[in-house]
């Protein structure tokens, strides 16, 4: 392999290529190798009966007789190329070895032993004198025995192989049981990877003499920490495994390689293979057994392939800075890797990062002076994959530097850092202090429980916030900010989306021509902020797609043969305007929004952002408005802590911390709860419903957080009532009493309506009665009549609300214009 | 001069010496060296003119390898690319090291296995001229490049292009026919005037020949339709981390349009081997965008890019703070200027003095910072009323071409709104960003023309264009589309709406045309101002609208003072009448009033001045309400 090397490292190493190895070996000696059929997947596919084409493929094992059982049988690699260390060894027992692609043509690289080496050769020294065994593999630094001996301690101590004959190993793990090991393995991955193979086999075939695998255990490390984003990859980075975070944007066909060509004399039927280098085939002029120049033909069925993917990865969107565009990366994946990924997944992709020159043309004397840079994968991770079933802790955690977390943790050390957080939320738009707290305490949630094993499913930890008020009182500003802030946050208007935008819709991929879900805003804001602008003006169909996700947090699909449940862990805040484009104070939030109170009682928080109108206020809302407009940004930052930190404090404590109640703060929930609902009681209605309970739960959970408490206590209890309370205060209170009254929300009707409409429905029972024995009554009539006789105001809509209660009690039946008696 | 031109005519003479005498000395740091003498070179006085431009000059007449600058905007980022920095020839006899750097293509073989290869990295960017520079721009900043073309080209460059050009497609051949067949000959020119002279024109009628023949197969990716002048890769080999999308940049750097790059795309298209594993993995569309044929998109290597803050060539290259003289004498004259400004756009607004002066207001508006979501400063004005007849949008759209330095016309007719492709999107397959209309320079006038709208249906593309144009005039921003996710962009585009009625988009202030003429007359009124006025005129209010968009701007506490008390006064008589936005406007106006006074600091008169056009206005708007059924 030629490789360039790194710029300002000055380690400058060239690899010995030997070309003329492959010739050396002998006719019959087929080398460890891999088919075509082996490919796809690990045993079962492996009973199939192997066509023609896969049988040519294996002549030469005739002992071959056994093609119907899993595993295959071996081809035993009977001459072993000893210039090299890297040989797998002793055959194990039958288990053939299988080529990596993924690192290319190692087996060549010949061991040297550093003392005759002469000196200015290589700037490499190796460290491990302390061995005596100095031989190392030329050009690096890193000695096979050592190596195998070290990895194999690290495997007997970290790792149990399971069923899959390939063995995943964090990186992180080798880093904490010896450094150096973990060094070589990040700089010379080409050569320690082979040899953790080789130990690895040694080791498992000595515990388990009996075995039988299909190949050779295979050795995927995985969680390299050299590299993070694909941005920071430089020339240094070249030739060494890296681990870089993405997304699958395209995926090719499979493309058959060439490993290993076939020739055959057309002269003599004389047979050799050879070993496919660099991309070329050094074609034997001469055949060796009848001495015939220019007889050799290759045969294309016989000759070895191996599977081979393009994928290409760009970076994810959390990972950019802003106004650049996405890098990419091509990425090449080999044998099983094929097919692993699909576009549109997150993944974390581990491999060595290779560097190519433009090939250069024999006839031209100058060339394009750029390389091609490439991974070779040697692992996948699928970060998205684990969102749908659970919490990924690998993934997901965001890595803080040791003075970040001091500077967070003094934060949140301070007495008022709740008040300064909420400050901090969305500086440009004044005031509206409960709202921020509100939306803060969002943005944290509350914490997750699983309550699986009685039956409940997963608990909601997640705060859904309604804001509705006039417009013009920067509610979408409000949710742009969110939206802005939370890494996983979407932002969708009601009157643009549909029921399929906001949950999943089924279509052709133009790529691959099958369909694919794609998941619209609610699925992709899972463990996010789903932002829902414009909430009253959505269709209905739109909106009850809602009722799942927010109490639940899934959504189920069934569409176009796909059935399935997507979690959607997301919190919703949402915002909607009046009905009548002013709030009218005389009407209660459901007739000012028109919203169904099946959905408005799933949120936590229904706030009220209405225009306070008084001289105080004014003058404050001028004065920070005139700021804003002549303000510098140095000064600015002094006064609020930065976006920066503020979402830095969410994510940690979002991550690390995970509050539960204490007793006391158990008990003073159950006394809120317990108040909630007296209050209600005196006055014969219900003013508190179990679901409110759960809501002040998640309130004082998140407010636990904002303080990095691990217990809730009974300070974040009080201020989860007050919250609570505030909100209710300002959505829930009856226009006509002017008292405070959950029904509104739960019902969509308040208690004293409902009495009002029992009432009439009694009086025209009554009525009716008195009229004696008539079947049937003209609808007109009747409502003359009762309005005759009461002494309150009867509208149209109050009747028929009477007359459908009276129905429902099988009292009367209305058709048309008349009205029946039943009874 | 040749010796002092040889830094503009072999640049890469100057490279290479420098990395010669470094060899000898590993810590020189020969290549930071070698940026910072192109950097004082074009320090110099006058300097950066003489070098040509790929805007004005046609390729063809540019020396390869020659220092040439390029006035643009960054469409696409593509990705970092590795490349020899240094690396040894492969001939055993001659063992010697060569740069690398600012080359596309090595000198002779390469020895791949030499340990004395060094690796470097450099950025790609996609280059394309600023959408929508007007003419005016373009002229004049030809021409003050004007003579020294006449010095430098002819006695360098001239000879080996011209007898390139029989190699080339006869395609400049025929331009070159047609035009001495439009232009009649004036009797004998001197070469001179006659290369000055021929030069903008022969960029006229050669661009849509160049943007014709290549359309087929090649789609240069101008944001806008109907865009003409080079593209260009531009390597950067530095601090590319500083470079956004959608930046204007002035580069100089060293032009690249080695044949040799073509042939090496043409010879991969032909022999696409199954064996060599780079080459069958790129698609065939991705090859064609990122290796155009140089002779099309030449490369250019970047010594040094300058952003630019505006692209008004009237005014002084260096900043407004270096240029105090410069800064003191216009803020002197701003006030009259202005007024003359105002008397010049009166009778175009049909003799609405009020709606002219809210044009200044709006034509120096600027995004000037952004508090967490919400961008200051922008101030997108509806002009409402606007008489359908005569085509009057159009001639007011040329009026406002006449003045900033870059703008766009955009009909809002069904047919734009369903067909334009507004958004930027990724394209995948070949892997490049393809462009949008609203993918603007900063500071480009966007005209929007609602009287275009005709009953009908507005289709997906149509509703997502609409929501578009919403999302940029409230926040300032542009959500590309990058298929798997979206991704925001912030930009600062001046929107400027023309509509009958109000405006079915949102915008910071609305004012009715109040017509002084009678709708009889409107038609001959309208044929009559065909203004043309002089062009000192003509440049004075250019440079007067981009200076007074530059300024800085302050309140002081005694003004923020009663700035507060008469908002607390004015909503104590009626809290209906003024809310936090009519705030935030009458913040904005009061600025820019102050601003296009040429007064970097709010004074008490004007505060009292925006409230009182602001009353104006709002007393219009009243009279006007239910127009049409938009309102809420």
């Amino acid at each position: 392999m030629s490789s360039p090397t790194s710029t300002p490292g000055g380690r400058k190493r060239g690899r010995n290529t030997n070309p003329s190895t492959p010739s050396s070996e002998g006719p019959t000696s087929p080398p460890s190798q891999r088919r075509r059929g082996q490919d796809s997947s690990t045993g079962d596919l492996m009973p199939m009966p192997t066509s023609p084409a896969t049988d040519m493929l294996s002549p030469a094992a005739p002992q071959d007789n056994s093609l119907l059982s899993s595993p295959r049988p071996s081809v035993l690699p009977n001459e072993v190329d000893m210039s090299s260390p890297l040989m797998y060894g002793t055959p194990m027992r039958g288990t053939p070895a299988r080529q990596r692609p993924d690192l290319g043509s190692v087996r060549k690289a010949p061991q040297v032993d550093l003392q005759s080496e002469p000196p200015s050769a290589d700037g490499a020294v190796t460290s491990e004198s302390n061995t005596g065994q100095r031989l190392v593999i030329w050009g690096t630094d890193v000695n096979v025995g050592t190596c195998k001996e070290k990895f194999q301690r690290k495997v007997m101590v970290f790792i149990s192989v399971v069923g899959d004959p390939v063995l995943n190993v964090n990186c992180l793990h080798v880093q904490s049981f010896d450094a150096e090991l973990y060094r070589q393995l990040i700089c010379y991955p080409q050569e320690v990877i082979p040899t953790f193979d080789m130990a690895v086999n040694e080791l498992f075939f000595e515990r388990f003499p009996d075995s039988i695998l299909e190949f050779q255990i295979q050795v995927r490390p995985y969680n390299a920490l050299k590299t993070r984003n694909m941005r920071n990859l430089n020339p240094e980075d070249i030739d060494q495994l890296i681990t870089i975070s993405g997304m699958v944007i395209r995926t090719s066909q499979l493309i058959p390689e060439m490993q290993e060509a076939f020739f055959q004399c057309q002269v003599c039927a004389f047979s050799t293979r050879v070993e496919v280098d660099r991309g070329r085939i050094a074609e034997p002029s001469v055949c060796r057994n009848c001495n015939t120049t220019h007889s050799l033909a290759i045969v294309h069925n016989r000759s070895v392939f191996s599977d081979k993917q393009m994928v290409k990865i760009q970076e994810s969107p959390e990972d950019m800075p802003a106004g650049q565009t996405p890098h990419t990366t091509i990425v090449y994946a080999h044998n099983d890797l094929v097919d692993k990924v699909q576009p549109g997944d997150r993944i974390n992709i581990t491999g060595v990062y290779r560097a190519v020159p433009m090939r250069a043309n024999p006839r031209q004397s100058n060339v394009k002076s750029v390389y091609k840079t490439h991974i070779d994968a040697i692992h996948f991770h699928k970060t998205d994959e684990k969102r749908l079933h659970g919490l990924d802790e690998d993934a997901e955690q965001k890595l803080f530097t040791e003075d970040r977390v001091q500077t967070l943790k003094e934060l949140a050390a301070k007495p008022d850092v709740y008040e300064r957080l909420s400050s901090a939320l969305a500086p440009s738009i004044y005031e509206h202090e409960d709202i921020k707290k509100g939306i803060l305490l969002q943005l944290f949630g509350g914490a997750r429980k699983d309550f699986s094993q009685t039956g409940r499913g997963n608990f909601r930890a997640d705060v859904n916030i309604l804001l509705c008020g006039d417009p013009g009182t920067s509610k979408s500003q409000l949710l742009q900010y969110v939206y802005n802030l939370v890494p996983r946050g979407q932002y969708t208007s009601g009157k643009g989306s549909s029921a399929v935008g906001l949950t999943a819709y089924v279509m052709r991929d133009p790529e691959t021509r099958q369909l694919v879900l794609q998941t619209g805003a609610l699925v992709l804001s899972d463990n996010g902020i789903c932002c829902i602008d414009e909430f009253d003006k959505m269709s209905d169909s739109t909106r009850s797609v809602l009722h799942e996700v927010m109490e639940q947090q899934t959504l189920s699909i069934a569409k176009a043969g796909i059935i399935c449940q997507l979690n959607a862990r997301t919190s919703v805040l949402a915002a909607a305007n009046p009905i009548e484009s002013q709030w009218n104070p005389k009407k209660t939030t459901i007739e000012n929004i028109q919203l169904p109170h099946t959905l408005l009682s799933r949120f936590d928080l229904i706030f009220l952002m209405l225009d306070p109108q008084d001289e105080a206020y004014d003058r404050r809302l001028a004065h920070h408005l005139v700021s804003l407009y002549y303000q510098s940004e140095e000064q600015i930052e002094e006064e609020f802590l930065d976006m920066a930190v503020l979402r830095d404090y969410i994510a940690y404590a979002r991550t690390y911390i995970n509050p539960r109640l204490s007793e006391e703060a158990s008990q003073a929930l159950i006394e809120a709860y317990v108040d909630m609902r007296k209050i209600g009681s005196g006055r014969g209605m219900v003013s508190a419903y179990p679901r409110q309970l759960e809501s002040l739960i998640r309130l004082a959970e998140a407010h636990a957080k904002v303080r990095f408490s691990e217990k809730v206590e009974t300070i974040d209890v009080e201020e989860a009532k007050r919250l609570h309370r505030e909100a209710l205060k300002q959505s829930a209170t009856d226009p006509r009493t002017g008292f405070v009254d959950i029904s509104i929300l739960t019902t969509g009707m308040s208690a004293t309506a409902r009495k009002r409409k029992e009432e009439v429905a009694q009086a025209l029972k009554k009525l009716i009665q008195a009229k004696g024995k008539t079947p049937a009554m003209k609808y007109q009539q009747l409502l003359e009549d009762l309005r005759g006789q009461s002494e309150n105001a009867i509208t149209k809509e109050l009747f028929d609300e009477a007359l459908r209660a009276l129905a429902d009690e099988d009292y009367l039946t209305v058709t048309g214009k008349t009205v029946r008696l039943l009874a | 001069m040749p010796s002092t031109h040889d830094w503009i005519n072999n640049p890469l003479g100057v490279v290479e010496g420098m990395f010669a005498a470094s060899q000898n000395n590993p810590n020189s740091g020969w290549e930071a060296k070698a940026v910072e003498f192109f950097k004082d070179h074009l320090k110099e006085k006058d300097a950066h003119t003489w070098v040509p431009s790929l805007n004005d000059v046609p390729l063809h007449y540019l020396k390869p390898n020659s220092l040439v600058k390029f006035r643009c905007l960054i469409q696409d980022m593509f990705d970092p690319e590795f490349y020899m920095g240094v690396y040894e020839a492969v001939d055993p006899s001659t063992k010697v090291l060569r740069c690398g750097k600012y080359k596309d293509v090595t000198e002779c073989g390469v020895d791949f296995d030499s340990r004395n290869t060094v690796t470097a990295e450099r950025q790609t960017f996609y280059c394309v001229p600023i959408p929508g520079e007007n003419p005016w721009v373009k002229e004049i900043s030809s021409s003050c490049l004007g003579f020294v073309q006449a010095r430098v080209v002819p006695s360098t460059s001239y000879a080996p292009t011209r007898q390139k050009r029989s190699y080339e497609e006869d395609d400049d051949m025929d331009d070159m026919d047609t035009q001495m067949q439009r232009e009649p000959h004036t009797g004998p020119q001197s070469p001179t005037e006659q290369h000055g002279n021929g030069d903008c024109k022969r960029r006229e009628t050669e661009a849509p020949s160049s943007q014709t023949a290549p359309a087929s197969h090649l789609d240069l990716n101008f944001p806008l339709p109907g865009e003409k002048g080079p593209s260009c890769l531009v390597k950067v080999y530095e601090d590319w981390d500083g470079f956004k999308l959608n930046d204007t940049l002035e580069v100089f750097g060293i032009l690249s349009v080695s044949p040799a790059l073509s042939a090496l795309a043409d010879k991969k298209d032909a022999s696409s081997s199954l064996l060599d594993p780079t080459e069958c993995m790129e698609t065939a569309e991705e090859q064609r965008v990122h290796s155009p044929p140089a002779s099309l998109v030449p490369r250019l290597h970047v010594l040094y890019a300058k952003p630019l803050p505006h692209n008004n060539p009237l005014l002084p290259s260096a900043t407004l703070e270096d240029n105090s003289a410069f800064l003191s004498s216009t803020l002197s004259e701003m006030a009259s200027v202005r007024a003359e400004l105002l008397t010049f756009l009166t009778p175009i607004l049909l003799g609405d003095a009020l709606a002219a002066e809210y044009l200044i207001l709006h034509l120096i508006s600027n995004v000037y910072s952004r508090r967490d979501v919400l961008p200051l400063g922008k101030f997108t004005l509806n002009l409402s009323g606007c008489p359908t007849v005569a085509s009057y949008t159009e001639r007011f759209y040329q009026i406002i071409q006449q003045l900033v330095p870059s703008s766009y016309y955009l009909g809002m007719s069904l047919q734009n709104m369903n067909q334009m492709r507004f958004v930027p999107k990724k394209d995948y397959s070949a892997n490049r960003l393809v462009s949008g209309a609203l993918q603007l320079a900063r500071n480009t006038s966007l005209f929007l023309d609602e009287t275009q709208l005709e009953q009908g249906q507005l289709d997906t593309a149509g509703v997502r264009n609409v929501t578009a144009l919403g999302n940029l005039i409230t926040w300032q921003k542009v959500d590309y589309d990058f298929n798997y996710h979206q991704m925001e962009f912030p930009c600062n585009i001046n929107v400027l709406i023309a509509s009958e009625g109000r405006s079915l988009l949102p915008s910071d202030c609305q004012i009715h045309l109040q017509s002084q003429i009678t709708p009889p007359h409107m038609e001959e009124y309208l044929s009559s101002i065909h203004v043309h006025p002089q062009a000192s005129q003509l440049n004075k209010f250019r440079m007067y609208l981009s200076v007074a968009r530059l300024l800085n701007y302050s309140i002081s506490d005694e003004v923020t003072k009663s700035v507060e008390d008469d908002f607390v006064d004015m909503r104590k008589d009626d809290p209906q009448s003024i809310s936090a936005e009519d705030l935030h406007r009458m913040l904005v106006v009061a600025r820019l009033l102050s601003l296009s006074l040429g007064q970097t600091s709010l004074s008490r008169d004007s505060w009292l001045r925006a409230k009182h056009i602001e009353l104006l206005r709002r007393s219009r708007m009243e009279q006007h309400t239910c127009v049409n059924g938009n309102e809420p």
